[in-house]
């Protein structure tokens, strides 16, 4: 009989303590006081509108006409932005690297004046024929919307190197418009998201501008139907809120999951985070 | 270097033939470069101060020099994005100065990785036959060969995160060469690569370039890379072109004493000119002076490590004060009266003597040295 060998069973691999993250007692408390921050008003807001007022939010009069002006206003509002804000950002990454603050401080401004100051200005200069219309509103917005516009489109430019890739296309023979379009934009994608979030968060929740422009947009709608039926107008804005968080929800996931198939990293709305890359 | 890299190279070796004759096929006849009178000044500082070089059609070579010389502006200047204040860039003889740079037939690779991060391997290389209408099914075959011939075959669907540095950079380099350009930039691409797919690299793009006899100008800081891979070599300082030749005429035949340092290893050695500057004693011989150095004044005598020699002698005016191997070569320090240092290198088969603390006598050949001003 042959012999046969005996096998040692390997030793077990040494079992490696895993570090604990530690979250301490304290932070526990905070997020806790945060939370009821955020949640009792919302909770509140449920309680006082009751179940029953979420169901006729959308048979209201006015809602679905008030809806669709916002949503227009967002749309129109995002198409200038972006045709105004996109070239001008590449230009100066490209081109005038050192007006970078001056372009900081430039598109900060809005946020600085009131409305009401902004309104006011605007309502003196322009022609009448387009103080009654929606129009006018949507240009004020561009105006509201540039700051957070721009440092989206800034936080993306700044996560690739602009200057090489414009470069590298034009030695393949694109112009000016292919490189925009083909390498810089789907390169920034991310950073378009962010700043498509904040401009339709910002235009469907807006209520100064519209109400001194006498324009019933679906914050302005809120408030009127406040003095009609104080719960139904409540259901509104929690509904309001509900649909505006998960489209942004939604927006970051899908452009996380785009910016991770390419290299690049988790989308937030001012900052996208480095390109992965390998070694030499 | 990655094992993908290495199985690469070899692939790219055996494959390049097959996938380069259909590429090399259409390739236009080489063409001429001319630089004349460039300069380009930013603010105070002139980047470049009336440069001129000549490259022949098929030539590969080198703009070699420190940082701020003004290489890579020339380069820039060549490839249209950046213009010159006065001067002008011909390509076979026409002035392309107003041409913009998307209509100068010219590939670049870039010292960053340039690839378009959004694009595949595959349609990055692809990019620049779509830009020049290429059907969508002729211009995917020619990328798929042209990533054949680089040794990326088989990462044609990879995104440039997924690649190495290595594999990007053969990958830009495969991109610039599918438009068959006119003029090949090449634009310290190899500096943020280690040092093994340096060499592999440096390798595959001069085979490459004599292949398809693209006329290339390269630039580079580093000498070893622009000596190894040019047919010519420019060294530039302050703008200028200091010198332009092969690379063994720079080395042996430096015009000036700052290509001779810049270039190699060079000892200085103080000595004294004759009275009418034709021969300079140094370390206690009489040698003759290269033309072209200051005729007059205190000066040194620019020899390199390999031309000295080194005898053991009590009597000798030097002593070895650190010996370093360096393979088939031992280089040594040593000390002279004066308290100058010299460095010295001897074959190691006939170094064994050669220590530490020994006394030699350091010797000079008759030929002809460079001289230079003394430096304070």
């Amino acid at each position: 009989m042959a012999a046969v060998a005996t096998q040692t069973a390997p030793a077990p691999a040494p079992i490696v303590a895993r570090p604990r993250r530690s979250f301490p007692a304290w932070r526990w408390a905070i997020l806790l006081i945060a939370a009821v921050y955020f949640l009792l008003p919302l909770y509140a807001a449920i309680r006082f509108a009751g179940l029953h007022a979420f169901g006729s939010v959308v048979t209201q009069p006015g809602f679905g006409s008030a809806l669709w002006l916002s949503l227009r206003l967002g749309v129109v509002t995002w198409v200038i932005t972006m045709l105004l804000m996109v070239p001008t950002t590449v230009y100066v990454h490209l081109r005038l690297p050192r007006l970078r603050r001056l372009m900081e401080t430039i598109t900060i401004l809005p946020i600085v004046i009131p409305p009401v100051v902004l309104i006011i200005g605007v309502l003196q200069v322009m022609p009448l024929s387009l103080r009654s219309t929606p129009w006018l509103l949507a240009l004020e917005y561009v105006i509201l919307t540039m700051p957070f516009a721009y440092r989206a489109l800034d936080a993306g430019l700044r996560s690739i190197d602009v200057k090489t890739l414009t470069e590298a296309s034009g030695s393949l023979g694109a112009g000016w418009l292919t490189t925009l379009w083909r390498v810089i934009l789907p390169n920034i994608r991310t950073a378009l998201l962010s700043a498509t979030i904040l401009i339709l968060a910002l235009v469907l929740g807006e209520f100064t501008m519209a109400s001194l422009d006498l324009q019933t947009t679906f914050p302005v709608w809120i408030v009127l139907f406040d003095q009609e039926n104080a719960q139904i107008s409540v259901a509104a804005s929690i509904f309001a809120l509900v649909v505006t968080w998960l489209f942004l929800m939604l927006i970051t996931v899908v452009a996380t999951r785009q910016s991770r198939r390419t290299g690049g990293g988790e989308v937030t709305l001012f900052s996208v985070a480095p390109r992965e890359t390998i070694g030499n | 270097m990655t094992a993908n890299e290495t199985t690469a190279n070899t692939a790219a070796n055996g494959t390049a033939a097959t996938a380069w004759a259909g590429i090399a096929g259409g390739s236009r006849p080489g063409t001429s470069v001319s630089l004349r009178s460039l300069t380009r000044a930013f603010g105070a500082t002139r980047a470049l101060d009336e440069m001129s070089l000549d490259i022949e059609p098929g030539e590969l070579v080198a703009l070699l020099g420190p940082s701020g010389c003004g290489k890579t502006t020339a380069l820039r200047i060549v490839a249209g994005f950046e213009f010159a204040d006065s001067g002008e860039v011909l390509i076979d003889g026409r002035d392309v100065s107003p041409v913009p740079a998307s209509k100068r037939d010219m590939g670049m690779v870039f010292q960053s990785y340039s690839l378009f991060p959004n694009m595949s391997a595959l349609d990055n290389v692809a990019f620049g036959l779509r830009m020049r209408g290429a059907r969508t099914g002729g211009r995917r075959r020619q990328a798929a060969e042209l990533l054949d011939m680089v040794g990326l075959a088989a990462q044609a669907r990879q995104f440039p995160h997924q690649l190495s540095g290595g594999q990007q950079q053969r990958v830009a380099l495969a991109r610039a060469l599918a438009i068959e350009p006119r003029v090949l930039l090449l634009d310290e691409p190899l500096s943020a690569l280690d040092a093994k797919v340096r060499l592999q690299l440096r390798e595959q793009i001069r085979t490459l370039q004599q292949r398809l006899g693209t006329t290339t100008l390269f630039v580079t800081h580093d000498q070893e890379e622009a000596l190894s891979m040019s047919d010519r070599v420019g060294v530039m300082r302050s703008g200028k072109l200091e010198q332009v030749a092969t690379p063994d005429e720079l080395y042996s035949r430096p015009a000036t004493a700052f290509v001779a340092e810049f270039v190699g290893t060079m000892n200085r050695l103080p000595g004294e000119l004759s009275g009418d500057g034709t021969a300079i004693s140094v370390i206690g011989l009489t040698v003759p002076v290269q033309p072209g150095g200051p005729a007059s004044g205190a000066v040194d005598a620019l020899v390199r490590p390999e031309n000295l020699t080194v005898t053991p002698s009590e009597t000798g005016d030097g002593i070895i004060t650190v010996r370093t191997f360096l393979g088939a070569v031992t280089r040594l320090t040593v000390r002279l009266s004066g308290d100058t240092e010299v460095v010295v290198d001897v074959a190691t088969t006939s170094a064994a003597d050669l220590t530490p603390g020994t006394a030699v006598q350091v010797g000079l050949p008759a030929a002809p040295v460079l001289v230079a001003a003394r430096e304070s």
